[in-house]
């Protein structure tokens, strides 16, 4: 039986109590995506504000509630894109589901698992890994994935609006 | 404080208890979203499978008659409990979301129209919520809600406003999330002065304490079985037989017929019009087992059992806790029942209940299928404790000591 301590890690506890990147930003030219969990009411809303010329997350900012594994796991993911490549932050949402044991892409037929060990060969979640102990506690996963799902969603939508 | 209830006999009666969680002795405390079963309803469920298992209503030979006649025999039982009428007043279905579905599907469809309003309350399940959205969607029925009150009461201010030209009050008996407990009787007088029938979601009243739809004086009411002792899969949908009579076939198939021809069907009797295809008898067993299990007990007992742990447990939590637990819900026993919701200021239901399974202590957090009813409270989640025939203060004494832990926990 996992106990508690492998679930609340301490910096994930340290995450829920002070959050980062909390905020509004102004829509436009920031993105806004809101995720919700059905489950247990848990949302997340989603600032980003991505460089047209460098496609780079130039800030990203949070706003929301629920438990203290989507608070944490979405102030965790504000920390690990803002600054970062879109290519790249969209190789960490496969990363940190891959974490999560969920391999979209091979159920997608996009690719097979070895392709994503090579395509994630190399990507350093951080902090990040400590929300693997939730993989231990099934219906905990959706409220990690939360804020990746959401981001998914804000690069989504902002490039079918490009396109 | 004197026991109306043998607990620790009780207890002993559901296998369950035997087993421990991580560890530590089961506490279960979340019986208003399913309770747990006596030895008694598995029991009935395995005899009948040993002993009469055949298809009802359909076989010539011995063992399909015995297994017909426990079927009826359960439904005798529910009218019994719920004081029908008659018999042919109980219509089985799989759950109360099936009940309720029936009554918007059968009923409703027949007899409402564009603008036909329903009035609902603020504090209903989802089960008694969007089976009237679909109807507004579908036939452009008005949906009107009655709000609820600082102290978790249905606000009846505007109840005259509201009823006014309605075709339906459709009103839960017991609140899943407050415990509030309702006055039937004084809203189906409301109600019928006003020319509106009374649809009862008594999902969480049948288990917990006697319910006389006589002296309710409603038109219909949905009850569950899982909740109230028995077997998953079998629910039921008391109404007026008049209004059953009336009423067309929700789900069509076998069984539900007198004549199928080229051209068209000739519908069963009530009830059986609306239980199409093999219905769960074995389950009905089941049912009829945690009925006299529970007749047994007394309802009476129940209730009063129910009555002292809900203050103990209410003062517990105040007494521990104080202002930094909110619960939401009435404080006065005599206006609520054992489901108990409550929040602390910065620790979200989740992460409590997470805490809580570690000592063994099962309880519910989520938005309790009642979405709108959080909306009015403010909060995105609460967590639940509900109490039953086989809790005690020593359960209510773990949720308090689970609670502090969590508390400390997540201390900031």
């Amino acid at each position: 039986m996992p106990g508690l301590e492998d679930l609340y890690r301490e910096i994930i506890l340290d995450h829920y109590r002070s959050p980062r990147n909390r905020g509004e930003l102004p829509v436009p030219p920031a993105t806004k995506a809101e995720g919700f969990n059905p489950l247990c009411g848990d949302e997340v809303v989603l600032y980003l504000d991505i460089d047209p010329d460098s496609e780079t997350v130039r800030d990203v900012k949070i706003d929301g509630q629920g438990c203290s594994i989507s608070q944490a796991s979405t102030s965790m993911m504000s920390s690990a894109v803002k600054g970062k490549p879109v290519d790249e932050a969209r190789k960490l949402i496969r990363a940190f589901k891959a974490l999560m044991s969920i391999h979209e892409s091979k159920l997608e037929g996009e690719s097979d698992g070895s392709d994503l060990t090579a395509e994630l060969d190399g990507v350093r979640l951080g902090d990040l890994e400590a929300l693997q102990g939730v993989v231990k506690f099934p219906v905990r996963i959706k409220c990690a994935t939360l804020a990746w799902n959401t981001l998914q969603q804000g690069l989504d939508e902002r490039e079918s609006v490009d396109a | 404080m004197t026991e109306v209830l043998d607990v620790s006999r009780v207890k002993a009666d559901f296998p369950i208890f035997e087993r421990k969680v991580n560890g530590k002795p089961l506490v279960y405390l979340d019986s208003a979203s399913s309770s747990q079963k006596p030895r008694a309803v598995l029991d009935a469920m395995e005899h009948h499978h040993r002993h009469h298992y055949a298809n009802v209503h359909r076989g010539i030979y011995t063992i399909a008659e015995e297994s017909t006649a426990a079927y009826e025999g359960a439904r005798a039982k529910v009218a019994k409990l719920l004081n029908a009428r008659a018999t042919g007043e109980i219509v089985f279905t799989k759950n109360i979301t099936e009940a309720m579905n029936l009554v918007a599907y059968s009923w409703a469809r027949k007899n409402l129209g564009p603008g036909d309003p329903v009035v609902i309350t603020e504090m209903e399940h989802h089960a008694n919520v969007v089976p009237w959205h679909i109807l507004v969607e579908e036939r452009g029925v008005e949906l009107r809600w009655i709000p609820i009150t600082d102290d978790f009461q249905l606000d009846l201010t505007d109840l005259d406003r509201l009823l006014d030209g309605a075709k339906l009050l459709s009103v839960t008996a017991m609140s899943n999330v407050l415990g509030t407990l309702n006055d039937i009787r004084l809203l189906s007088d409301a109600a019928h002065a006003a020319g509106a029938l009374v649809n009862v979601d008594a999902a969480q009243a049948v288990p917990h304490l006697p319910v006389d739809v006589q002296a309710w004086d409603a038109d219909f009411v949905g009850f569950t079985g899982h909740k109230m002792l028995g077997p998953t899969g079998l629910g039921g949908l008391w109404a007026r037989a008049e209004l059953l009579d009336a009423m067309p076939p929700f789900l069509g198939g076998g069984e539900m017929i007198t004549d199928v021809r080229f051209d068209g069907f000739e519908p069963n009797e009530v009830p059986w019009k609306f239980e199409a295809g093999t219905m769960p008898f074995v389950e009905a067993s089941g049912l009829a087992a945690a009925i006299d299990y529970l007749s047994a007990l007394g309802m009476d007992a129940v209730r009063a059992h129910e009555k002292q742990l809900t203050e103990y447990t209410l003062r517990a939590l105040e007494e521990r806790f104080e202002d930094r637990l909110h619960i939401h819900g009435p404080r006065d026993v005599d206006r609520r029942g054992g489901a108990i919701s409550f929040l602390f200021d910065r620790i979200h239901a989740h992460d409590v209940a997470q805490v809580l399974d570690e000592d063994g202590v099962c309880v519910r957090a989520s938005h309790h299928c009642a979405k709108p009813l959080m909306r009015v409270l403010g909060v995105p989640a609460t967590t639940r404790a509900s109490l039953y025939v086989y809790n005690d203060e020593s359960d209510a004494d773990a949720l308090v000591e689970s609670l502090a832990k969590a508390e400390k926990f997540f201390a900031v």
